[in-house]
């Protein structure tokens, strides 16, 4: 690798750099960083005007599905869909088959990881809280972060024992590693599809109440309060979670959260027409809650955006509305869906989406901090902010296509990743 | 004039136009009924596929009459539980039977939206006979026939809707129509079976039935599903029934004129009493006879459109 980067714009929040730059990589190390390099005959020059370059996107919420669910999404077609989406990390959640509850199953997915795409994309597994995520017994926590878990959760279903919670909290902070709570009241939610409203009601379909979150939630910031531990809320969807969120952090607790771009896109309206691909879990709020996430996001009570990228074949979702599996894939809208939701709407700067798309997630997950420096190894995303395009579903390296964007209008997309002494280009 | 839909999927959004339009030729099918020769030739030569994915009686029966009468050909099956269970998606039940060259499906499901899926799969018209807690839009449209037949008119009456309004398409059906054709709707019953922000539909709740009954001109009244509703949504049906079940003396007491309809099968002495269910008032019979009509125009509509 010797590639000479043209006229980008570098925006590093973590030195406050926002300047006009060329930068000469070789082999995935940054060798220079200056106004203007020349060019010499043995470096690939790319040229970047209008495109900013930022420290490696992360998503730290990721549905990878293997093992067990190849035929949704496999480690490499997920790692490629990560890079083309423009992250050169992701998290990927524990409910595998068998799930991530054994250190021989983190240990698989880190060495397919490698292999996959030559480490373009560093995977970072997020073990189970409970043995088979079955909510009885804690998974082994200890063995589990030596094999290189980076958090835990029973993602897909929540913590829901406040004991087994309490338990996992205590136990995990002796490791510095944050649970992450798919917070859902299930008996309030039982046979819920679709959040419970007017649209629910219209459509005659089982509501999933939003105050099964908040309750979730409220419950568990007792519990972290008491414990002193790390905890972190995946996809919140509520206003009512994030007034929760922001009065832990007032106090002081070790609280964060995150926010998919769908939550902050999509309100339950979308179901309306049925399509299976609005249905998700949690599911798509009110225009109220929406509105709150922006304001979340604004004045950082929300730290992360991450997708849930929930990748499920065709047939899968081609059945009735309440018998389709829950999730939409994200990880190739995400760029798109919040430069043209948050900062051409004026809610987030380049600097603050960049924080939360890169070192906020880390910063959580304690992985080391990326610097853009001379001599420092390359971890970066090129992204065009300003480009509109069209989603098309079938272009997706994932191997899913459900997403409920297919054939919306967005402005701003991912051109290049470069991680690891690898890097990928949306033009080739 | 033809219906503005290729299918009938519901009543929510439909216009008022085509709600009068499938009433008013209703009208010429109830006469072919009291006719001693009751078969009439438009839909001879078309195929119907009556697809049941629940159990129902009444409602197959009355769409396979109604189709009888027009001279269709008849096709029909009922599964219990649903497509997925038996292994086969409802895709491919639907297009294997559609291969078979089929002009119209009626589709009796458990999943709301069932039919909106299934219009969006294959080429057929489709009638949604009932899609889990969404819609039953011929149930309504017969209600109105009757209620229209039975007053002279639509526009200016009150209709209250009693019971289980969380779970009934019957209920939502109702509404939709009701209110598109100009009458007032007001729904009672225990605040457990009321769905959330119903009242953004525009109409009254009540929770105590004495309340409303002095100002209504009809009731709806629904069926009580016994095994999945007691215990959970209100205890017992003793208590139902004496805080929510219609009786002559409750009736007596509000001092009023009213319609009575069901949309069956009654519960006797549960959700409505004996005496008023067989009484004068009560039109539960004529509905039953007048979704024959309804579902001939609506059969007769759609497949010569």
């Amino acid at each position: 690798m010797n590639v000479l980067l043209k006229n980008g714009r570098l925006i590093d929040p973590v030195s406050g750099r926002d300047e006009s730059v060329d930068m000469h990589i070789v082999d995935g190390r940054i060798e220079k960083i200056r106004p203007s390099i020349a060019s010499s005959s043995s470096m690939k020059v790319i040229d970047l005007k209008g495109t900013i370059i930022a420290p490696g996107f992360m998503d730290m919420h990721v549905h990878l599905r293997e093992p067990g669910f190849e035929h949704k999404e496999t480690i490499l077609t997920g790692c490629a869909s990560a890079a083309a989406g423009g992250f050169t990390a992701v998290a990927c959640m524990p409910n595998t088959k068998p799930a991530i509850d054994d250190a021989s199953v983190v240990k698989f997915i880190k060495e397919k990881a490698k292999i996959a795409l030559n480490g373009l994309v560093d995977v970072h597994p997020v073990a189970a809280v409970s043995v088979g995520r079955k909510g009885e017994h804690l998974a082994p926590i200890a063995e589990l972060a030596s094999a290189g878990a980076v958090a835990f959760t029973d993602d897909g279903d929540p913590v829901h024992d406040a004991e087994l919670m309490r338990r996992a909290l205590e136990y995990a902070s002796m490791f510095s590693k944050p649970i992450i709570q798919h917070a859902q009241d299930l008996p309030l939610t039982k046979g819920g599809v679709m959040n419970e409203g007017l649209n629910s009601t219209t459509l005659g379909l089982p509501g999933m109440p939003a105050i099964a979150e908040d309750i979730m939630v409220a419950r568990d910031v007792k519990l972290v309060q008491y414990t002193g531990a790390q905890y972190h809320v995946a996809h919140m969807s509520t206003a009512g979670c994030i007034a929760l969120v922001r009065e832990a952090k007032r106090k002081g607790l070790k609280v964060t959260c995150e926010v998919t771009p769908h939550h902050f896109t999509l309100t339950d309206d979308a179901v309306r027409t049925y399509d299976t691909n609005t249905k998700m879990n949690p599911p798509l709020r009110t225009r109220e809650d929406v509105e709150a996430m922006k304001q979340g996001l604004r004045d950082g009570t929300i730290d992360v955006i991450a997708t849930d990228h929930a990748p499920h074949s065709f047939d899968e979702k081609q059945v009735e509305f309440q018998y389709a599996p829950f999730g939409i894939v994200g990880l190739e809208t995400a760029i798109g869906l919040a430069i043209t939701e948050l900062f051409e709407q004026g809610v987030l700067s380049f600097h603050q989406l960049i924080e939360k798309f890169s070192a906020n997630p880390r910063r959580i997950l304690h992985l080391p901090e990326i610097k853009i420096e001379e001599g420092e190894r390359a971890n970066l995303t090129i992204f065009d902010p300003a480009t509109e395009w069209i989603v098309d579903v079938q272009k997706f390296k994932s191997k899913s296509k459900n997403s409920p964007f297919h054939g919306h209008k967005l402005r701003g997309r991912a051109i290049g990743v470069i991680n690891n002494g690898e890097s990928a280009w949306a033009n080739g | 004039m033809p219906l503005k839909s290729k299918h009938l999927l519901g009543l929510d959004g439909m216009p008022k136009e085509d709600i009068q339009l499938i009433l008013d030729t209703a009208v010429s099918f109830r006469e072919v009924l009291d006719r001693p020769i009751k078969k009439v030739p438009p839909l001879q030569g078309k195929t119907i596929t009556n697809m049941f994915f629940e159990s129902s009686t009444r409602t197959r029966l009355s769409f396979e009459l109604a189709e009888r009468r027009l001279s269709a050909d008849v096709l029909s099956f009922q599964s219990s539980g649903s497509s997925v269970s038996k292994g086969e998606t409802l895709k491919d039940t639907a297009r294997n039977i559609e291969a078979m060259k089929i002009d119209m499906v009626v589709m009796r499901h458990s999943a709301a939206g069932a039919p909106h899926y299934l219009s969006s799969v294959i080429e057929s018209a489709v009638i949604n006979a009932g899609d889990g807690g969404h819609e039953h839009p011929t149930q309504a449209l017969l209600d109105m026939y009757t209620l229209r037949e039975r007053v002279g008119k639509l526009a200016g009456l009150h209709v209250c809707i009693v019971g289980d309004i969380l779970h009934s398409r019957v209920a939502r059906s109702n509404i939709y129509g009701l209110k598109t054709m100009g009458v007032k709707v007001s729904v009672c019953g225990p605040a457990t079976l009321i769905p959330r922000d119903i009242e953004k539909l525009g109409v009254d709740v009540y929770h105590h039935i004495d309340d409303v009954l002095p100002k209504v001109d009809a009731l709806n009244i629904l069926r009580i599903q016994l095994e999945r509703d007691a215990g959970r949504l209100f205890p017992t049906i003793r208590e139902y029934h004496n805080y929510y079940g219609i009786t002559r003396q409750r009736l007596e007491k509000a001092g009023r004129e009213m319609v009575i309809m069901h949309p069956g099968p009654i519960n006797r002495d549960v959700e409505i009493s004996a005496d008023v269910a067989d009484g004068e008032s009560s039109v539960i019979l004529q509905q039953v006879l007048n979704g024959v009509a309804i579902r001939m125009a609506v059969l007769y509509l759609l497949g010569t459109r």
